[in-house]
């Protein structure tokens, strides 16, 4: 395969950043969205066409004779040579899970920017939304195809500078400002974990090469010749090190706190980077390191662990938010816990290892739907001029394309066949059945709480009672063309994307594996579904005081669901109470009086010094001749005695 | 009479002497400058009186005493420009009050 595409992939986004970050002032607001939209556009066909040449061509590099799939480095020049050993590369690597990764990021980039022409219209700062858009699409595509863990790292953090640009994009508001703040210092604080445990692994490895590792992994294994520490092996430490960096981007408990701030930011950035593309980046980091995470059982329990108790979580907070945008944002913190879940449970005996396939899958068609949420929701609030539901209601009269797309998205995200989520969520069912009956049934219940509060947010929306919007002076209506065509394109993807042979492309060992749906978890998870959906239509299809009367006969929870539990109160509590006073505090009074001190005594004393002698420099040239004459008598004086004698 | 060296040295002496002490004790600008110009002389005196006695042959001390009044004359001219901006800003010459730089 020639270089040249891959490496246009890369560089247009960051051409486009460059171009509209230094050029953007000096054009219109029209001109610097088209051509961020049309630059983007070019990225999405080459892309397309190189995941196409990957996945269809039966090229020899892309695929052996036996049918399976081959990981192929494009390019890889090296960027930093320390020693023999410690180079670091930039590359292209082209697999299954890259390939997928480059049309997913591309094709929601691309509505998103098609999109943001009619959200962001008239708003200040345009062409640096565009221009920070690019950036972030370089960042992610240059993330999922990194040859190295250490590449993966760069650009890992490069997306987080550009979602914390995005997020703060409002920079005028407080409330942005904070959050932006917020998201950085959680997601840096887990990316400290993640480079310990780069730096752990390759210790022992002596390589960041993702092929070196994972086609080996029992070497990975063998290099850290059993040490422990802590009771853990090193292994286990290193990759849950990295987990933790994965936890921190993919808003894994307890490291979720900055992902509802989050939807601070412009609505198409929610969809773009904080639900489809960027926070999966965690369920790709392990994903890309799989094999190995396979020789540690513990660091595996740890992730499927987390990943069950933060779904469960995400999925009883969303139930009780009042705000769309954080409905959505718990539901993508619920969706991405599926994914590690599934990730957790794969192990290659059980049924060839599907857990890892519905986990790609489910990364691939809940970037779809979700992303179709998000926008839709974007669609809402430019029409309403409010986030909370509350200023809703009976939308569907106004709003059909939106209702209905988002109608699809919320059946698509609750499981419905045919819709795109019922195929992968029950793939990643199967997977936990097979692993364990506990993670299949508890996964099947945050499964039914998603459709219920999908639901309650859909009829709470587009039902219950229609406020009087004729009073407000402003009657909701269907947005633009640039839109509405975007939503439209991902309601369609959302039908169709199930019925992709997924097993086909993107498995673990890239052997290709025949999905065959499990009748019993499919018939389970979509009666679950469906009932969950017919609870939510009794309680909010029209006006009624049920839900208030469920909310009040179990008062606490819902205080406390209400509330996130107390997550962002308890790390305040930590970082105010115990961090502050206990750790900050002393250490501030040591600088201050211990160190400041020393060097204080020093200066004073200096001070002090050159205060008793500075009467002598008078500058009186007068008082000086006295004193050199004085002192040149006496000398002679002495000089003469000394003689005499 | 024969008149020697020391008829020139001595009153060399006691005017240098009298420039030094003038150059101490005085506190008007311009009495400083006169005693500082009297500490010239004196030595000017001296150059002249060795080359004569001395070197009777050369001319070097009389060159020397010739480039040091000169010298002296501008030297001279310029203590008195800054006397007199002094007296401009100060409306006095007395050292003892000239303080306003110090810290």
């Amino acid at each position: 395969m020639d270089q040249i595409t891959p490496l246009l992939i890369l560089a247009l986004p960051l051409c486009m950043f460059l171009f509209l970050g230094l050029a953007g002032n000096k054009m219109s607001h029209k001109m610097a969205g088209i051509l961020g939209t049309l630059g983007m556009g070019v990225t999405l066909i080459l892309a397309y066409s190189t995941a196409f040449t990957y996945f269809f061509s039966g090229n020899p590099d892309f695929i052996d004779a036996a049918g399976n799939r081959l990981q192929s480095v494009i390019f890889d020049f090296t960027w930093l040579e320390f020693t023999e050993n410690l180079v670091i590369k930039l590359g292209f690597l082209l697999d299954p899970i890259s390939a997928m990764m480059l049309v997913v990021i591309t094709t929601i980039s691309f509505m998103v920017h098609l999109y943001s022409l009619g959200y962001m219209h008239g708003e200040k700062g345009f062409q640096r939304y565009y221009a920070f858009l690019s950036l972030f699409s370089f960042s992610m595509l240059g993330l999922v195809v990194a040859t190295n863990i250490f590449q993966m790292y760069i650009f890992w953090e490069l997306v987080g500078a550009s979602s914390y640009l995005l997020i703060g994009f409002y920079y005028t508001k407080p409330s942005a400002v904070s959050a932006s703040k917020k998201a950085f210092i959680v997601t840096r604080f887990a990316d400290l974990g993640f480079l310990i445990g780069i730096l752990i692994l390759s210790f022992f490895t002596e390589t960041f090469n993702f092929i070196d590792m994972t086609s080996a992994p029992e070497n990975v294994l063998a290099s850290t010749g059993g040490a422990t520490f802590m009771g853990a092996s090193v292994l286990t430490w290193a990759l849950v090190l990295i987990f933790m960096g994965g936890m921190g981007k993919s808003a894994m408990m307890p490291l979720h706190i900055w992902l509802p701030d989050a939807m601070e930011g412009p609505t198409p950035v929610s969809a773009l980077i904080h639900a489809a593309t960027m926070v999966v980046a965690g369920v790709y980091l392990v994903a890309r390191m799989f094999p190995v995470y396979l020789m540690e059982e513990a660091a595996l329990t740890i992730v499927t662990v987390v990943g069950a108790l933060t779904a469960l979580y995400a999925a009883i907070v969303a139930c009780t938010q009042v705000d769309i945008k954080r409905v959505l944002a718990f539901s993508t913190i619920s969706q991405i816990a599926f994914m590690m879940v599934a990730l957790g449970v794969a192990r290659p005996e059980i049924h060839e290892g599907v857990g890892y396939m519905a986990s790609m899958f489910h990364l691939f068609t809940h970037a779809m739907f979700k992303a179709l949420l998000f926008l839709g929701a974007g669609a809402l609030i430019h029409a309403v001029h409010s986030n909370d539901y509350t200023a809703m209601g009976g939308l569907r009269k106004y709003m059909p394309i939106t209702h209905i797309t988002f109608l699809i998205g919320c059946l698509a995200i609750a499981g419905i066949p045919p819709f795109a989520g019922f195929f992968s969520k029950d793939e990643i069912l199967v997977a936990a059945f097979e692993n364990n009956m506990l993670w299949g049934l508890w996964m099947t219940a945050v499964a039914g709480l998603t459709a219920f509060y999908m639901f309650r947010l859909y009829y709470r929306i587009f039902w219950w009672n229609t406020p009087d919007y004729e009073k407000h002076g402003h009657v909701p209506h269907d947005a633009p063309w640039t839109m509405t065509l975007p939503l439209i394109i991902l309601a369609t993807v959302s039908i169709v994307a199930g019925f992709i042979p997924f097993g086909e492309l993107v498995t673990w060992n890239r052997e290709a594996y025949h999905i065959h749906l499990n009748w019993t978890v499919a018939t389970t998870s979509v009666l679950v579904a469906v009932v969950a959906i017919l609870i939510a239509t009794v309680m909010y299809r029209k006006e009624n005081a049920i839900s208030d009367k469920i909310a009040n006969s179990v008062k606490g929870l819902w205080t406390a669901a209400y509330n996130r539990f107390y997550f962002d109160e308890l790390y305040i509590f930590i970082t105010h109470k115990i961090i502050f006073n206990l750790v900050s505090r002393p250490i501030a009074w040591f600088d201050r009086h211990i160190i400041d001190g020393t060097m204080d005594m020093f200066a004073t004393m200096a001070h002090k010094a050159s205060g008793a002698i500075k009467g002598l420099q008078s500058g009186s040239i007068q008082t000086y001749v006295l004193v050199y004459l004085l002192g040149a008598l006496l000398l002679g004086v002495v000089t003469v005695v000394c003689v005499m004698l | 009479m024969d008149i020697t060296l020391m008829y020139y040295l001595i009153p060399s002496l006691v005017m240098f002497c009298c420039g030094v002490y003038g150059f101490i004790t005085r506190k008007n600008m311009i009495a400083i400058l006169i005693s500082l110009e009297l500490m010239l002389n004196a030595v000017d005196i001296n150059f002249v009186v060795f080359n004569r006695f001395l070197f009777p042959g050369q001319l070097e001390g009389m060159f020397f005493t010739l480039f040091a009044i000169a010298i002296a004359a501008a030297e001279t001219a310029l203590a008195i420009a800054i006397i007199i901006n002094i007296f401009r800003v100060a409306k006095n010459i007395d050292v003892r009050d000239l303080t306003k730089m110090k810290f």
